[in-house]
C-alpha cells in the first residue's frame, strides 16, 4: 500500500460529491446532478477496485497471510493519554470486499436512479443524500478505530434517516424514517456502552490494538476485563453483547428488525442500496471486525450471536411467506439472509479449517449484496411500471419487461440456493460450517432454506406469471438503459459471483483455507430448495384457489405471520402506552404542578406574607409616629428590664 | 491583547446606539460592533495561540490587576486561559447572530439593541474576570438586561415569565454571593489580609468544614443559572415569552455563565467539597438529563421543546463536571459552547418559523420543507446536532463527557453515565417527533404556502451558527486542545485533593 | 430660699413630653401637631438644661444643646410648614387623614 492517498480519495469524493450538490445542486446542478454524483462514484469504484487489486494480488500478503494495514491514521480527538478517536484507515480482507461492494452496488444504484427519479423536483438533493450515505457507508467500512466506526455508524443512520424520509410529504414515510432512525438508535445506545465497557479495561480505542490486547492470553487487559463482572457476567461478554446490539439493530436482527419493512416507504433504489447491500450487513461487518475477541476470548457471546441470527433468519422467511407488499417481501428476505450471515459467524472458530463459518458469512454478504440489490433494483423497475407495491396489481409482466424478468429469476435462484448460481456457494459453505458446529442450527438453516426458495419464487410468480394480465398498457416500456444496465450487470455477477475464490481472500486468520463441499452434503439443501420452488409453482403460476385454502388452513397461524407476529404492535404499546403515558407525561405534569408548582408556591407565600404585613404601611404619618414611640418605648423598657 | 477591549467595544457600541439617530444606523452600529466583538475573539485565539508556541506557560495569559477598592481587597484583575477563551468565542458567535435575527425589530429598536450589547458586555467581564467579586458584579450586569428583554418585547404571558426569570436568578446570585464571602473570609494572603483573587485563592487551602458549607451555596446559585433540577423551571417559562434574539442570549450565554462559575468558582476553589458532594451533583445532573427529556417529549410548542431540551444538555454539562475527571471536565466545557451554539441555531430557526406563520405550536405547523426549505433545513441541521450526530458539535462534547464519566469506576457513577447514554435516544424520539410533523409531513395549512423563505439577515445569522457547530464538530482537536490546558490545572488541583 | 429638687423639674418635662405625644397622635390638624411636636421638642430642652444644673454644674454643654435643638426647631418649623402649604394647594386640607397616598 504505497499510496494510502488514493485509498481516502474512496470516501472522499462522494463527501465531496455530497457538500457540492447538497449545497449548489437546487440552483445550478438542477438536471446534471445525477450525472456528477454517478462519476464521482465511478471514480471511487475504480478506485475500489484498484485497491482490492493491489491488496489481493499485490502487496496484501506477508508470508501467505493477508495483513491489517493501518494506512493512514489521524488524531482527531484525544480523550485522554491513549484513548483517542483517530480518524484512519485499516485495510484487510473484509474491509477491501466491502470496499468493492458498497462502491460498486452505490454505483449501480445511482445508475438506476438517473431513470427512476428524472423528474423529482429534489433530484439533486437525492443525490446528495446517496452521496453522503455512500461517504458514510465506505467510512465505516474502512474504520482503524471502534469510535470512529460508531461515528460513521450514525451518520450511515442518519442518511438512511434521510433517504427513507425522501418522500417527506407522505406522513407513512415521515414515520418510517422516524422509526428506522430511533429503532437503530436505541440499538446504537448497546453500541456506544460497549465501546465504554472495553476501552475501558483496554485502555485503547483503536482496532488493532483493542483486539491484540483482548485475545493475547496471559494479558493484563484480559484478566481485568474478565474478573470484572456485573450481575455474574464478566465485563467482556457484556462489553461484546452491548456492542453485538448495536451491530443487530442497524442488521435488523430479532427484535430489533421493525423499522426495516417499514423503511421500505423510501424510494426503491435506496432500498437497494442501504436496506438490502451495504447498511444492514454493517452489524455482521462489526461481529466481524471484532471476531477474533469474541470467537477467541468469549465464545459465550457468539453464541448469542448464534442463536439471534438462527431464530431471525427463520422468523423473518416465515413472515415473508405471508406478505403481500413486494418491497416487504424483500424486506423480511433480506433479514432471514443476514440471519445466515448472523449464525455462520456465530458457528464459526478462529483458527484454520475450523473458520469456515467466518469466511461463508463474508462470502454470502458478498454474494448477498449482488442478487438482493438486483432484486430490489427489479422490484423498482416493476414499481415504476405498475406504481404500486402491491402483488396484486402486478402478473403477467413478464412479456413486457423481458430483462427486468430474467433477470429477476436468476437472483431468485441465486437466493433460493440453485447451483451454479452465486448463493449456493456461499450458502453451501454456511450450511457446511452449521453442520459440523450446531446440529439444531443447522436444521433451523436448511428448513430456512426452503421457505427461501418458496417465497421467492411465489414473489417471482405473481410479479411476473399469475394472471395473463394486458391491463397493464406499458406507459413508458421498460426504462431507460440506465435501469437496464444495472439490471444486466448485477444479473451477471449474481451468476458468477460464486466463482470467486473467496476462501482463498477472506478467513478470520488470514490464512487461506480450502473448503470443499461434498457434492452428497449438497443434495438435501438443493432439493429441498427444488421443493420450495416446485411448490410456490403449483401455487402461483396461476392464479388458483389454492393459496387461499392453505392459509385458512393455517387459521391463525398464517393471521399472526401476516400480521408480522404482532411485534409491531408490542413496539407501539411500549413507546405509546409506557414511554409517553407512564414516563413522559407524569414527568411533564410532575414538572409543571410540582417542580414549577413549588417554585411558585415559594412565590404565592412570600407574597401572602407581604399581604399579611402590608398595613403596617397604611400611608397615615401618626400610624408611624406611633409605631416609632412605641417601639422606643419597647426598647426601653428591654434596656431596663432586660439588660442584665 | 488587551482584554479590557472585550469591556469597552461593547460599551462603546452601546453608547453609539444610545445616541443613534435612525433605527437603521441602529442597527448597522450593532451588527458592526458585534462583528468587532468575533474579530477580536478570533484575534485573542490568535494571540494565545502565539503565546503558547511562544513557551508561555503560565496559567492564565494577558493578565492585568489594577486596584479596585483597596480595603476589601477588590480588584479588576482580568486573564484568559483557554476555557475562558471557548466561552469567548462562543459569547461573540452568538452576539452576531443574535443581532442579525433581530434586524427588523421595530418596537424600542434603541433600547434593545443597547440591553443585548450590555449582556454581551457582562457575559465577557465574566469570562474575563479572575477576581470573583468582579466575576460577581459582571454576573449581574448579565441578568437586569434579560428581565427587560423579556418584559418589554416578549410574548404570551412575559410580564410573569420575566419576573420568575429575574427573581430565580436573583436567588441564584444571593446563594453566590454567600458563597463567596464564605470563600472570602476564609482566604488569608501572606499578609493576612482577605482576597477575591482567584489565582491566589486557588493556591490557599481552605479549611474542609468550610468548603462543606460554602459549597453547596456557590455551586447551587451558579447551577440556577445552568437550570440545575429543580431550579430549572425558569428555563421554559423565560425562553417561551422571550424574543428570539433573546432566547438565543439566554440559552447560548446566560446559562454558560453558570456552568462556567461552577468549574471555576465552585469546583476549582473548594475541591474537597466537589468531591464530598459530586454524587449530589451527579444525581440531580442525571435526573435533569432523564427527566427533562422526557418532559420535552411530551411538550407541544416549538421553543418549550427546545427550553426543555436545554435542561437536558445543560444537565450533561453539571453531569461532567461532577464526575470529577478530566476527560469529563473538558467534555462539560466543551458541550457548553455546543449547546450554546445549536440551542441559539435551534431558537434562531423557531423564531423564523414564528415571525411568519405566526404559531410555534407543532400540532398546527407541517411540511414546513416545501414551502422555506432554507429556514427547514436549519432546523432539522439544528435538531440532528442537538440529537449528537456526528460532524456537528453535540457528539463530540457528549461523547467526551460519556468518555469521562466512563472513567470513574463507581458502579452508581456508571450507572448515570447509562442514563445519561440513554437520554440520547429520547433526545432522537422529541427532535424526530418535531422535525417530522413541523418539517415534513403535509402542508397543513394552505396560508403558510404564499410565505417567504429566509431573508439575508437570517440566512447570514444562521450560516454562522451553522460554521460554528461545523468547526466544532468536524474539528474537535482544537478546541479540546484549546480546553485540556485549563481542565488540567482544576484536574491537579482535584486530584491533590485525593492524595492528601 | 431652698432649691426646686430635680426631680420636680424632671416631672414637669415628662409631662410636658407625653402632653406633646398626646397631641401629636389625636390632632389631625397638621399645624396642631407640629405644635405638640415644639412641646416634646421643649420638654428635651429643659430636661438639657436642667440635667446640666444639677449634675454638671460647671459645664456649658447642656446649654449648648438646648440652643442647637431651638435653632434646628425653627428651621424644621419653617420646612415643616413649607410642606403643609404645599399639601394644603395640592389636596386644600391640612388634615393628615387626607394625605394618605404614600401607602403599601
Amino acid at each position: 500500500m504505497s499510496h494510502p492517498i488514493y485509498i481516502a480519495l474512496i470516501p472522499i469524493i462522494p463527501l465531496a460529491c455530497f457538500f457540492v450538490l447538497g449545497l449548489f445542486g437546487r440552483k445550478y446542478f438542477t438536471n446534471s446532478a445525477g450525472i456528477i454524483g454517478t462519476l464521482g462514484l465511478l471514480s471511487s469504484t475504480l478506485l475500489s477496485l484498484v485497491t482490492a487489486y493491489e491488496y489481493f494480488f499485490v502487496s496484501g500478503k506477508i508470508n501467505g497471510i493477508y495483513q491489517k494495514i493501518e494506512v493512514v491514521k489521524y488524531t482527531w480527538l484525544e480523550f485522554s493519554k491513549g484513548i483517542s478517536i483517530d480518524m484512519g484507515i485499516l485495510i484487510d480482507p473484509i474491509t477491501v470486499m466491502m470496499l468493492v461492494v458498497v462502491s460498486f452496488v452505490s454505483l449501480m444504484v445511482h445508475l438506476f436512479s438517473l431513470g427512476y427519479m428524472k423528474g423529482e423536483t429534489r433530484f439533486a438533493t437525492y443525490y446528495a443524500f446517496l452521496a453522503l450515505f455512500t461517504f458514510s457507508m465506505l467510512g465505516l467500512v474502512l474504520s482503524s478505530n471502534i469510535f470512529q466506526i460508531y461515528l460513521f455508524w450514525e451518520l450511515v443512520g442518519v442518511s438512511s434517516f434521510l433517504l427513507i424520509g425522501f418522500y417527506f410529504e407522505k406522513p407513512s414515510a415521515v414515520a418510517a424514517s422516524k422509526k428506522a432512525f430511533i429503532v437503530t438508535r436505541f440499538a446504537d445506545l448497546g453500541f456506544l456502552i460497549g465501546i465504554l465497557i472495553l476501552s475501558f479495561y483496554s485502555h485503547t480505542l483503536d482496532f488493532g490494538v483493542l483486539i491484540e490486547r483482548l485475545t493475547s492470553t496471559g494479558s493484563p487487559f484480559l484478566i481485568a476485563i474478565n474478573a470484572a463482572s456485573f450481575l455474574g457476567v464478566s465485563a467482556l461478554t457484556w462489553g461484546l453483547l452491548l456492542v453485538f446490539i448495536g451491530g443487530a439493530g442497524k442488521s435488523a436482527m430479532f427484535p430489533l428488525h421493525i423499522w426495516l419493512p417499514d423503511a421500505m416507504e423510501g424510494p426503491t433504489p435506496v432500498s437497494a442500496l442501504i436496506h438490502a447491500a451495504t447498511m444492514v450487513v454493517a452489524g455482521v461487518f462489526l461481529v466481524a471486525r471484532l471476531f477474533p475477541v469474541f470467537a477467541i476470548s468469549n465464545p459465550e457471546a457468539l453464541k448469542v450471536v448464534m442463536y439471534t441470527g438462527a431464530f431471525s433468519a427463520f422468523f423473518a422467511a416465515v413472515i415473508a411467506c405471508t406478505q403481500t407488499d413486494i418491497k416487504r417481501v424483500l424486506a423480511y428476505s433480506t433479514m432471514s439472509q443476514i440471519g445466515y450471515m448472523m449464525f455462520a459467524l456465530g458457528v464459526s472458530k478462529y483458527h484454520g479449517e475450523e473458520g469456515l463459518g467466518y469466511m461463508g458469512s463474508m462470502f454470502h454478504l458478498f454474494t448477498h449484496a449482488f442478487f438482493k440489490s438486483l432484486l430490489f433494483l427489479g422490484a423498482g423497475a416493476v414499481i415504476h411500471m405498475v406504481h404500486s407495491n402491491e402483488m396484486k396489481d402486478m402478473g403477467g409482466l413478464r412479456k413486457l419487461m423481458p430483462i427486468t424478468h430474467l433477470s429477476f429469476l436468476i437472483a431468485c435462484l441465486a437466493i433460493a440456493g440453485i447451483p451454479p448460481f452465486s448463493g449456493f456457494f456461499s450458502k453451501e459453505e454456511i450450511l457446511m460450517a452449521s453442520f459440523e458446529s450446531n446440529k439444531l442450527v443447522y436444521a433451523v438453516a436448511l428448513l430456512t432454506s426452503g421457505l427461501t426458495a418458496f417465497y421467492m419464487f411465489r414473489l417471482y410468480y405473481s410479479i411476473f406469471w399469475s394472471k395473463e394480465a394486458d391491463t397493464h398498457q406499458a406507459h413508458h416500456g421498460e426504462g431507460t438503459w440506465t435501469m437496464k444496465i444495472p439490471l444486466i450487470l448485477l444479473a451477471i455477477l449474481a451468476v458468477v459471483a460464486g466463482f470467486a475464490p473467496i476462501s482463498s481472500w477472506i478467513t478470520a486468520d488470514g490464512n487461506p483455507i480450502h473448503s470443499s463441499v461434498p457434492i452428497s452434503f449438497s443434495v438435501l439443501p438443493v432439493s429441498l430448495a427444488i421443493a420450495g420452488i416446485l411448490f410456490a409453482t403449483r401455487l402461483f403460476k396461476t392464479s388458483n384457489e389454492l393459496p387461499q385454502r392453505i392459509a385458512i388452513q393455517l387459521g391463525s397461524f398464517y393471521t399472526a405471520a401476516s400480521r408480522k407476529f404482532y411485534i409491531d404492535e408490542v413496539y407501539i404499546f411500549v413507546t405509546k402506552k409506557v414511554l409517553f403515558n407512564l414516563i413522559g407525561r407524569p414527568a411533564a405534569w410532575f414538572d409543571k404542578n410540582i417542580v414549577d408548582g413549588l417554585m411558585n408556591l415559594l412565590a404565592k407565600l412570600t407574597a401572602s406574607l407581604s399581604e399579611l404585613i402590608k398595613g403596617y404601611q397604611s400611608g397615615k404619618v401618626q400610624d408611624y409616629a406611633l409605631y416609632f414611640f412605641g417601639g422606643i418605648a419597647g426598647l426601653i423598657i428591654a434596656f431596663i428590664y432586660l439588660w442584665k | 491583547m488587551n482584554l479590557t477591549l472585550f469591556l469597552l467595544f461593547p460599551l462603546f457600541t452601546a453608547v453609539a446606539i444610545l445616541i443613534a439617530q435612525n433605527s437603521k444606523q441602529i442597527r448597522t452600529i450593532a451588527l458592526g460592533g458585534s462583528l468587532l466583538q468575533l474579530g477580536m475573539a478570533v484575534k485573542l485565539l490568535l494571540a494565545y495561540y502565539k503565546e503558547r508556541a511562544a513557551g508561555n506557560t503560565s496559567q492564565m495569559l494577558f493578565e492585568y490587576i489594577q486596584n479596585w477598592f483597596t480595603p476589601l481587597g477588590l480588584q479588576y484583575h482580568i486573564g484568559v486561559d483557554g476555557i475562558s477563551i471557548a466561552m469567548i468565542l462562543l459569547t461573540s458567535f452568538i452576539v452576531v447572530a443574535g443581532i442579525l435575527v433581530s434586524w427588523n425589530m421595530e418596537t424600542l429598536s434603541k433600547e434593545f439593541f443597547f440591553l443585548l450589547l450590555l449582556l454581551s458586555l457582562g457575559a465577557y467581564g465574566f469570562f474575563i474576570s479572575l477576581d470573583i467579586f468582579t466575576m460577581f458584579f459582571f454576573l449581574e450586569v448579565a441578568v437586569i438586561p434579560k428581565f427587560l428583554l423579556i418584559g418589554i418585547w416578549g410574548s404570551g404571558k412575559k410580564e410573569y415569565s420575566a419576573m420568575k426569570l429575574a427573581l430565580m436568578l436573583m436567588g441564584g446570585s444571593a446563594l453566590i454571593m454567600v458563597g463567596i464571602f464564605g470563600i472570602y473570609f476564609n482566604s488569608h494572603t501572606s499578609t493576612g489580609a482577605h482576597t477575591f483573587d482567584l489565582l491566589l485563592l486557588s493556591k490557599m487551602n481552605i479549611p474542609i468544614e468550610i468548603q462543606k458549607l460554602f459549597f453547596p451555596f456557590a455551586f447551587l446559585g451558579f447551577g440556577i443559572f445552568t437550570a440545575i433540577f429543580p431550579f430549572h423551571t425558569w428555563v421554559p417559562d423565560g425562553h417561551a415569552s422571550a424574543p428570539t434574539a433573546a432566547s438565543m442570549f439566554l440559552a447560548g450565554i446566560s446559562m454558560k455563565l453558570g456552568g462556567y462559575g461552577c468549574l471555576r468558582v465552585a469546583t476549582f476553589l473548594m475541591p474537597d467539597a466537589a468531591h464530598a458532594y459530586s454524587w449530589v451533583i451527579i444525581l440531580l445532573a442525571t435526573i435533569a438529563i432523564i427527566y427533562g427529556a422526557f418532559a420535552t417529549m411530551m411538550q407541544t410548542d416549538l421553543k418549550y421543546i427546545n427550553a426543555y431540551s436545554s435542561v437536558s444538555h445543560c444537565g450533561f454539562v453539571l453531569l461532567g463536571i461532577g464526575m470529577l475527571t478530566q476527560t469529563s471536565i473538558t467534555g462539560a466545557v466543551m458541550q457548553m459552547v455546543s449547546h450554546g451554539l445549536m440551542t441559539a441555531l435551534f431558537f434562531a430557526a423557531i423564531g423564523m418559523i414564528y415571525s411568519r406563520t405566526h404559531t410555534r405550536m407543532v400540532a398546527q405547523l407541517g411540511g414546513l420543507l416545501k414551502i422555506m426549505p432554507f429556514i427547514s433545513t436549519v432546523f432539522v441541521i439544528a435538531g440532528l446536532s442537538s440529537l449528537g450526530l456526528p460532524g456537528f458539535s453535540g457528539f463530540v462534547s457528549e461523547m467526551t463527557i460519556f468518555m469521562g464519566s466512563w472513567q470513574n469506576p463507581d458502579k452508581m457513577y456508571r450507572l448515570a453515565t447509562i442514563l445519561a447514554c440513554a437520554s440520547i435516544v429520547v433526545t432522537a424520539v422529541y427532535i424526530l417527533r418535531a422535525a417530522g410533523k413541523t418539517i415534513m409531513g403535509p402542508i397543513t395549512n394552505q396560508s403558510y404556502e404564499k410565505l417567504s423563505d429566509a431573508s439575508w439577515n437570517e440566512k447570514f445569522a444562521a450560516v454562522v451558527l451553522i460554521s460554528g457547530i461545523l468547526i466544532v464538530g468536524i474539528a474537535p482537536f482544537w478546541l479540546i486542545n484549546l480546553i485540556q490546558p485549563g481542565t488540567e490545572i482544576i484536574i491537579n488541583k482535584l486530584g491533590a485533593v485525593i492524595s492528601h | 430660699m431652698s432649691e426646686v429638687p430635680l426631680t420636680h423639674i424632671l416631672f414637669l418635662s415628662t409631662c410636658l413630653f407625653f402632653i406633646g405625644i398626646y397631641g401629636l397622635f389625636t390632632r389631625r390638624n397638621m399645624i396642631t401637631m407640629l405644635m405638640s411636636i415644639e412641646l416634646m421638642l421643649n420638654s428635651v430642652n429643659i430636661n438639657f438644661v436642667a440635667f446640666n444644673k444639677y449634675l454638671y454644674p460647671e459645664k456649658l454643654d447642656g446649654i449648648f444643646f438646648t440652643i442647637f435643638v431651638i435653632t434646628i426647631a425653627a428651621a424644621e418649623a419653617a420646612v415643616a410648614i413649607a410642606i403643609i402649604i404645599n399639601l394644603y394647594r395640592s389636596h386644600h386640607s391640612i388634615d393628615v387623614e387626607d394625605a394618605t397616598e404614600m401607602k403599601y
